[in-house]
C-alpha cells in the first residue's frame, strides 16, 4: 500500500501477509506509523487515495476485487468493526438506538419495531444499564466506556464472522478496558467470531490473542503464537518492545528503550527497516530478510537474519 | 499531622476543594449545579521524592495538580509550598513561586507554539524571569538542550520538525530551565510510543538524580507509576482514597478501588495474564455533579455495607499498616483476599439469533 503525498510516496505497507481462523484472535501489534491500522482498514475498503496491491480473502472471496455493493454487504453483516475513538464513531445528532437500528435495517428487512427491540436487547447484552431507557439517549449522554460498548453492539448486531477491533480500548480507563476485553472474549466464546485486534499495547493482548504479528515500518517483523512471542521473541524489535516496558519486579530500575526514531516511510532505505536502531545489526541487513521459520514453534516466523536457533546457542 | 515545619515536606495540601459551577443554561441564571472536581484533599509531597497520583478520567487528579501550582484558584483549602501559603500569595510572591514549580504537559503537540523556534520556546523562562540575556541566554538554552538529549544545533528549528518524543524533551527542557524544586508531570508519556516512552522515563529519572527535583507524577498508567514513584496516592471522584509507598500499595492494596484498579492492569506476560483473577468493576464512575454520599465508591464497591453510605471513612492506617500506608475504607482488603466479581457481568445470557 502506498499513498502519493506532496512530499513523496509514503510506502505505508510493504508486503504484509496474515490470516485469522474462525473463533481465533490475531493481534497486530505496532507503534505509530507501523501500518497496522491502514492495512486492516484497506482490506475492508475504508482507505481512499491509496494504491493497493495484493489480495484480502474473506471466506474465499477477494475483498479488494469485489464490486462496491458486494463489499458493502460484507461489511457489517460479515465483518464488524470497532474503532479507537467511540466519540467520533457515532453521529452526535442521532439517538444511540436509532443508529443501532439503522445498522440492522441496512442489511436485513426487519420491521422498525423489531429492530428497536433488537437494539435494546443488544445494548443490554453489552452491559448498558436500563437499556430500554438509554436507547433513546444521544451519544453525548453516554460515557466513553458506554459508547465503546455501543460500538461493539453495532459491530455484533448482525452476528459477523470477523470482528476487526482497531485499538478498541486505547481511549479508555483500565477498569473500563478490562470490561471491554471481557465482553469481546465472551462474544467470541459464544459465537466463534474471529477477532482481528490492532493495538500498540503488548499488555492488552497477552491474555487474549492466539497469534500475534508485530509490525514495524509497514512490514511484519515477527509472527508467533503468543507464548513463544513473549517467551523467546526472535526479532530484535520485538525484544526491544518487550524490554521497554516497566517491569513490576524491578521498580525504579533504568528502562531499556530502543534508541533512535522510526524511519521515514518516504523512500525508505533498502533492507531491514529496523537496522538503524538495532543492537545486532550486521552487513547482511542491507538486504531485506524474509519472514522465515524460527526454531522452536512451527507457527513462529521472524524477518531477521539472526540464526533461526538464536536462543539455542 | 502536626509537622507544620517538617523540612522534609515541600508541599502540604490541606483541605483543598475545587468546585466548578456548571455553565449550561447560564442565560437563565445558571443551573446552580457544581462539579465537585476536588473535594477535600490532604496530601504532602516530600522533598526529592516522586509522588505518583493515579486515578481514572475525571477523578480530579489534573485539577488537583493545577491547584497545587496555582494554575487554578482553589475554592477553599491551603497549599503550603516550602513553608509559604500559595493561596494567599501576592503577585510578586507568586512570580517567585512560578520559577520554583513547573509543569510538563501531556500533549507534546498542543503545548508548544508551532510558529516559534525551539530555542526561543526553551528560552522563555529566562526571558520572563529576566535571568539571562543575549548570547548568555542562547548558551544556556543550548546547554539545556544537551541535558535533555536534544541536538543544540537544532536551536532554530520549529516544533513541527521534531517527533513526539523529541517534543516532550523540549517541554521538559522548558520546565527545568529555572531549576525548579517541584515539577508536576501531567501524563508526560501517555501520548508516546512504548519504545520512546522508555527514553523519556529514563530522562526524567536522570534529571531528578542530577538536580534533586521533586516530581508529582500524574498518570492513568499504573505500571508506569509503579516504575517511577516512591509513594503513590490513589484518587477517586475528587478524594484521595489511599496513599502508600509504591511497593506497599502494589503488593497490599487496602482500598477495594485500588485493588480493582490494580487487577485491571494488563500484564505483558501470557502466563500471568491467564492466571490473573480480575475484579471487573461494573458501571462507570458516578457524576461529580452529584457524588454519592459518605464513601464515594460504595455504589460500585463489591464489599460495600450499609455503613459505607452513611459514614465517610477516614484516610488512616488500616489492618495494622504503618503510618505511611493510609486508606479511606471501612472494610479494607486483607492480604491475599480476592474481591468478589461483580455479578452483573458474570451471567446474562446472549440473546438468540435468527
Amino acid at each position: 500500500m502506498s499513498f502519493p503525498t506532496p512530499d513523496g510516496v509514503v510506502e505505508a505497507v510493504r508486503g504484509v501477509s496474515f490470516g485469522v481462523e474462525r473463533g481465533r484472535t490475531l493481534a497486530i501489534v505496532g507503534e505509530s506509523g507501523s501500518g497496522k491500522s491502514v492495512s486492516t482498514h484497506a482490506i475492508v475498503g475504508l482507505i481512499r487515495g491509496a494504491r493497493v496491491s495484493g489480495r484480502a480473502l474473506f471466506e474465499g472471496r477477494d475483498l479488494l476485487a469485489m464490486p462496491a455493493d458486494d463489499l458493502r454487504r460484507v461489511r457489517g453483516a460479515g465483518i464488524g468493526m470497532i474503532f479507537q475513538s467511540p466519540q467520533s464513531s457515532l453521529h452526535p445528532y442521532y439517538r444511540v438506538g436509532w443508529q443501532l437500528e439503522e445498522a440492522i435495517r441496512a442489511h436485513e428487512r426487519v420491521e422498525k419495531k423489531a429492530a428497536r427491540a433488537r437494539a435494546i436487547e443488544l445494548l443490554r447484552l453489552v452491559g448498558i444499564p436500563r437499556a430500554e431507557r438509554r436507547v433513546d439517549d444521544y451519544p453525548h449522554q453516554f460515557s466513553g466506556g458506554m459508547l465503546q460498548r455501543t460500538m461493539i453492539a453495532i459491530a455484533v448486531a448482525l452476528n459477523p464472522r470477523l470482528l476487526i477491533a482497531d485499538e478498541p480500548t486505547t481511549a479508555l480507563d483500565v477498569t473500563v478496558q478490562a470490561q471491554i476485553i471481557d465482553l469481546m472474549r465472551r462474544l467470541q466464546a459464544e459465537f466463534g467470531t474471529a477477532i482481528l485486534m490492532i493495538t500498540h499495547d503488548l499488555g492488552v493482548v497477552a491474555g487474549m490473542a492466539d497469534e500475534i504479528a508485530v509490525m514495524y515500518a509497514g512490514q511484519v517483523m515477527e509472527t508467533a503464537p503468543r507464548r513463544p512471542l513473549y517467551r523467546h521473541s526472535h526479532h530484535p524489535y520485538t525484544e526491544g518492545l518487550l524490554r521497554s516496558l516497566p517491569r513490576a519486579d524491578a521498580p525504579r530500575a533504568r528502562l531499556t528503550p530502543i534508541r533512535g526514531q522510526p524511519p521515514s516511510l518516504i523512500g525508505p532505505p533498502p533492507g531491514c527497516p529496523f537496522q538503524a536502531r538495532c543492537d545486532y545489526v550486521m552487513d547482511l541487513c542491507v538486504e531485506r530478510p524474509p519472514l522465515a521459520p524460527v526454531q522452536g514453534d512451527p507457527g513462529h516466523r521472524s524477518a531477521c537474519w539472526l540464526p533461526p536457533d538464536r536462543w539455542a546457542q | 499531622m502536626s509537622a507544620g515545619a517538617n523540612p522534609d515536606v515541600l508541599v502540604r495540601v490541606e483541605g483543598l476543594v475545587k468546585h466548578f459551577p456548571v455553565k449550561t443554561g447560564a442565560l437563565f441564571g445558571g443551573s446552580g449545579e457544581v462539579v465537585h472536581a476536588v473535594d477535600g484533599v490532604d496530601l504532602e509531597i516530600r522533598r526529592g521524592e516522586t509522588l505518583g497520583l493515579v486515578g481514572e478520567t475525571g477523578c480530579g487528579k489534573s485539577t488537583l495538580a493545577r491547584c497545587i501550582i496555582r494554575l487554578l484558584e482553589p475554592t477553599s483549602g491551603r497549599v503550603v509550598f516550602d513553608g509559604q501559603d500559595i493561596a494567599g500569595a501576592s503577585a510578586r510572591e507568586l512570580r517567585t513561586f512560578r520559577s520554583r514549580a513547573q509543569l510538563v504537559f501531556q500533549d507534546p503537540y498542543g503545548s508548544l507554539n508551532p510558529r516559534r523556534r525551539v530555542g526561543s520556546i526553551i528560552g522563555d523562562p529566562f526571558e520572563i524571569h529576566g535571568v539571562a540575556k543575549g548570547g548568555d541566554r542562547v548558551e544556556r538554552v543550548k546547554a539545556l538542550m544537551r541535558v535533555v538529549g536534544l541536538n543544540p544545533e537544532h536551536y532554530n528549528r520549529f516544533p513541527a520538525e521534531f517527533s513526539g518524543g523529541q517534543r516532550q524533551r523540549i517541554g521538559i527542557a522548558r520546565a527545568i530551565a529555572l531549576q525548579p524544586c517541584l515539577v508536576v508531570c501531567d501524563e508526560p508519556v501517555s501520548a508516546l510510543d512504548v519504545s520512546i516512552r522508555a527514553q523519556i522515563l529514563n530522562l526524567l529519572g536522570d534529571l531528578q538524580a542530577e538536580f534533586g527535583l521533586t516530581y508529582l507524577f500524574i498518570s492513568h498508567d499504573l505500571s508506569v507509576v509503579e516504575h517511577v514513584s516512591d509513594r503513590v496516592a490513589v484518587m477517586y471522584l475528587g478524594k484521595i482514597v489511599e496513599v502508600a509507598p509504591a511497593a506497599d500499595l502494589y503488593a497490599h492494596p487496602r482500598h477495594p478501588y485500588t485493588a480493582a484498579l490494580l487487577s485491571a492492569v494488563p500484564v505483558a506476560d501470557p502466563d500471568v495474564a491467564d492466571r490473573h483473577q480480575r475484579t471487573i468493576l461494573t458501571g462507570d464512575p458516578p457524576s461529580p455533579l452529584d457524588p454519592p454520599r459518605a464513601c464515594r465508591f460504595h455504589p460500585r464497591c463489591p464489599k460495600a455495607q450499609p455503613v459505607c453510605a452513611e459514614r465517610e471513612p477516614a484516610l488512616e492506617p488500616r489492618l495494622g499498616d504503618g503510618p505511611e500506608h493510609t486508606a479511606a475504607c471501612h472494610f479494607p482488603v486483607a492480604d491475599g483476599e480476592l474481591l468478589p466479581t461483580a455479578p452483573a457481568l458474570a451471567g446474562e445470557p446472549w440473546p438468540s439469533r435468527p
